[in-house]
């Protein structure tokens, strides 16, 4: 290593949860050298969970989130300016201002963005929103105030879910759209995702279950006026969240030599990234949306985790690992797990729910919208889903973890008799990027 | 330590907080310690201010220390955080 190397010191390019979080953990851990955060926004890092709630609702201001620093960073701030180019043989990162920065080591917290409605469908139009950042909510709020005629929402994932409850508490006539035949269909299944379709009738919102969006269409000034749907029906709607989930943020890594695309980049267990042979390299890591790695709770599965509890738990793991020798790097195991609120209902869940053969309720009931339903697959229990009932979660996250058989803690609920039911889940994605891989 | 200057220029909010929601078991405690910034909603929902006014400062203090999972963080401007 050369000594403009040594004395640029670790850089986290990511200022959000992730790259916050990471900064802390590296100067927790006794690390005192130079220490550079970049970001793409000009904002400090802010929580992004109560954009989709309390901003939309106008609760909170869109700058009110900006989170805690658990600890004073000394840190060199370059927001305003993403990273766009990495030269591993320079140890350099190009910003988009066109500087170079070097680095000694480097943590990779870019995150993920919102997937945009392609221009050829008429995403160009006015009034079409994505939901990712804290200028996006601000945008949408405005909008949201100037009271819309009807709010068309597509995608029934947690961000359109939220989205459609805040309309409605802000009397705003809405219609989702969604393939699936309810709400959360991916993540929960239609069994569970069932309970928020009834949440989204009670409230009066409009539900197209089974449809596709194919294009939007605008007026002579070029704000959206209707969609089309695949099924020759159209929907009027003069304001349009888009909320088809993410991509990773991994642009300015390709022609580094590193395993990265819109999946993600790929890291070993410790966090540490591939290069394109399969070798760690041992400056750079990885944590929070944007890496994928081995986890060895799935057999060592390679799996990116879009949450909020992954960002704080991956970048604190990988900082104690980036100030560790080589022969003491630590594996990172992590149990997902995920919370949302919306319709009055405080959801949390643990565990992946891909593949499940069955779900059953272990505590409350279906009917009263108050339950803990754990999820299956061959016998063993994976996932756990709560509504309203959070204090049972943590004794079936243990569970989960521990592998339990399905369904767990048998002698423990209040169930007569447990029913597992079909969890349905949809089929798979048959556009999927990538192929998922296994370690070792 | 001390801050690049523009660091500390850039900060505008007295008071920071943020819940770990994962963790948080809704005990409500933090509601009894300081009702002006933490509310409970519906059977569960811990709805809370992220940037309450520094007149808050102690009440906070006591919520983050009432919470029974260690849930709440808390970060005031002189750097200090409980």
């Amino acid at each position: 290593m050369n000594a403009a190397a040594a004395d640029a010191g670790i850089v986290v390019v990511g200022a959000s949860l992730a790259g916050l979080r990471g900064a802390e953990a590296l100067r927790r851990n006794g690390y005192a050298g130079r220490l550079t955060i970049v970001g793409d926004e000009p904002h400090r890092p802010y929580d992004r969970p109560p954009l989709s709630k309390h901003v939309l609702s106008g609760e909170l201001a869109p700058n009110a989130t900006e989170l805690p620093e658990l600890l004073a960073l000394d840190a060199d701030w370059r927001l305003g300016h993403a990273a766009v180019a990495l030269d591993r043989a320079a140890r350099t990162i190009r910003l988009g201002d066109g500087t170079d920065l070097a680095y000694e080591r480097l943590l990779i917290a870019t995150g993920a963005q919102a997937r945009p409605w392609p221009d050829a469908a008429g995403g160009g139009l006015a009034n079409i929103f994505t939901l990712r950042g804290r200028d996006d909510a601000a945008r949408l709020r405005t909008a949201l105030a100037e009271t819309p005629r009807r709010v068309l929402i597509v995608g029934a994932g947690l961000i359109g879910c939220e989205a459609v409850s805040c309309c409605r508490d802000l009397g705003l006539p809405v219609t989702l759209v969604d393939p699936n035949p309810t709400p959360l269909a991916r993540s929960l299944g239609t069994w569970v995702g069932g309970v928020i379709a009834e949440c989204l009738r009670d409230a009066g919102a409009t539900f197209h279950a089974g449809a596709q969006v194919l294009r939007f269409e605008g007026d002579a000034a070029g704000r959206v006026v209707r969609a089309h749907l695949a099924d020759g029906r159209a929907v009027e709607a003069d304001l349009v969240i888009v909320a088809l989930g993410a991509t990773r943020e991994t642009g300015w890594l390709s022609g580094a030599g590193l395993m990265a695309d819109a999946g993600g980049v790929t890291c070993d267990g410790a966090c540490r990234v591939l290069g394109a042979d399969g070798t760690p390299c041992p400056d750079i890591y990885a944590a929070g949306d944007v890496a994928r790695w081995p986890n060895p709770f799935y057999g060592g599965r390679l799996m990116s985790v879009e949450h909020w509890g992954n960002a704080v738990a991956q970048a604190a793991h990988a900082a104690c690992n980036m100030l560790a020798p080589a022969g003491a790097q630590q594996v990172y195991r992590h149990l997902p797990a995920f919370w949302s609120s919306q319709f009055g209902i405080n959801i949390k869940a643990v565990g992946l729910t891909e593949g499940a053969d069955a779900v059953a309720i272990v505590q409350g009931s279906r009917a009263s919208r108050r339950f803990l339903a754990v999820y299956g697959r061959a016998g063993r229990s994976i996932a756990a889903v709560s509504f309203d009932q959070a204090r049972w979660l943590p004794a079936y996250a243990d569970a989960i973890a521990a592998g339990q058989a399905f369904p767990p803690i048998r002698d423990a609920s209040d169930q007569g008799a447990f029913t597992p039911m079909a969890p349905g889940f949809p089929p798979a994605r048959a556009t999927s990027t990538h192929i998922e891989a296994r370690h070792g | 330590m001390t801050h690049p200057t523009e660091t500390v220029s850039s900060r505008t909010i007295a008071l920071r907080v943020v819940v770990d929601l994962n963790r948080c078991q809704g005990y409500a405690q933090c509601c009894y310690a300081a009702p002006g910034a933490f509310e409970v909603r519906g059977h569960e929902i811990l709805f809370y201010d992220p940037a309450p006014p520094r007149a808050r400062r102690g009440e906070i203090e006591r919520a983050v220390q009432a919470c029974p999972v260690r849930a709440i963080s808390l970060q005031a401007d002189d750097g200090e955080t409980p």
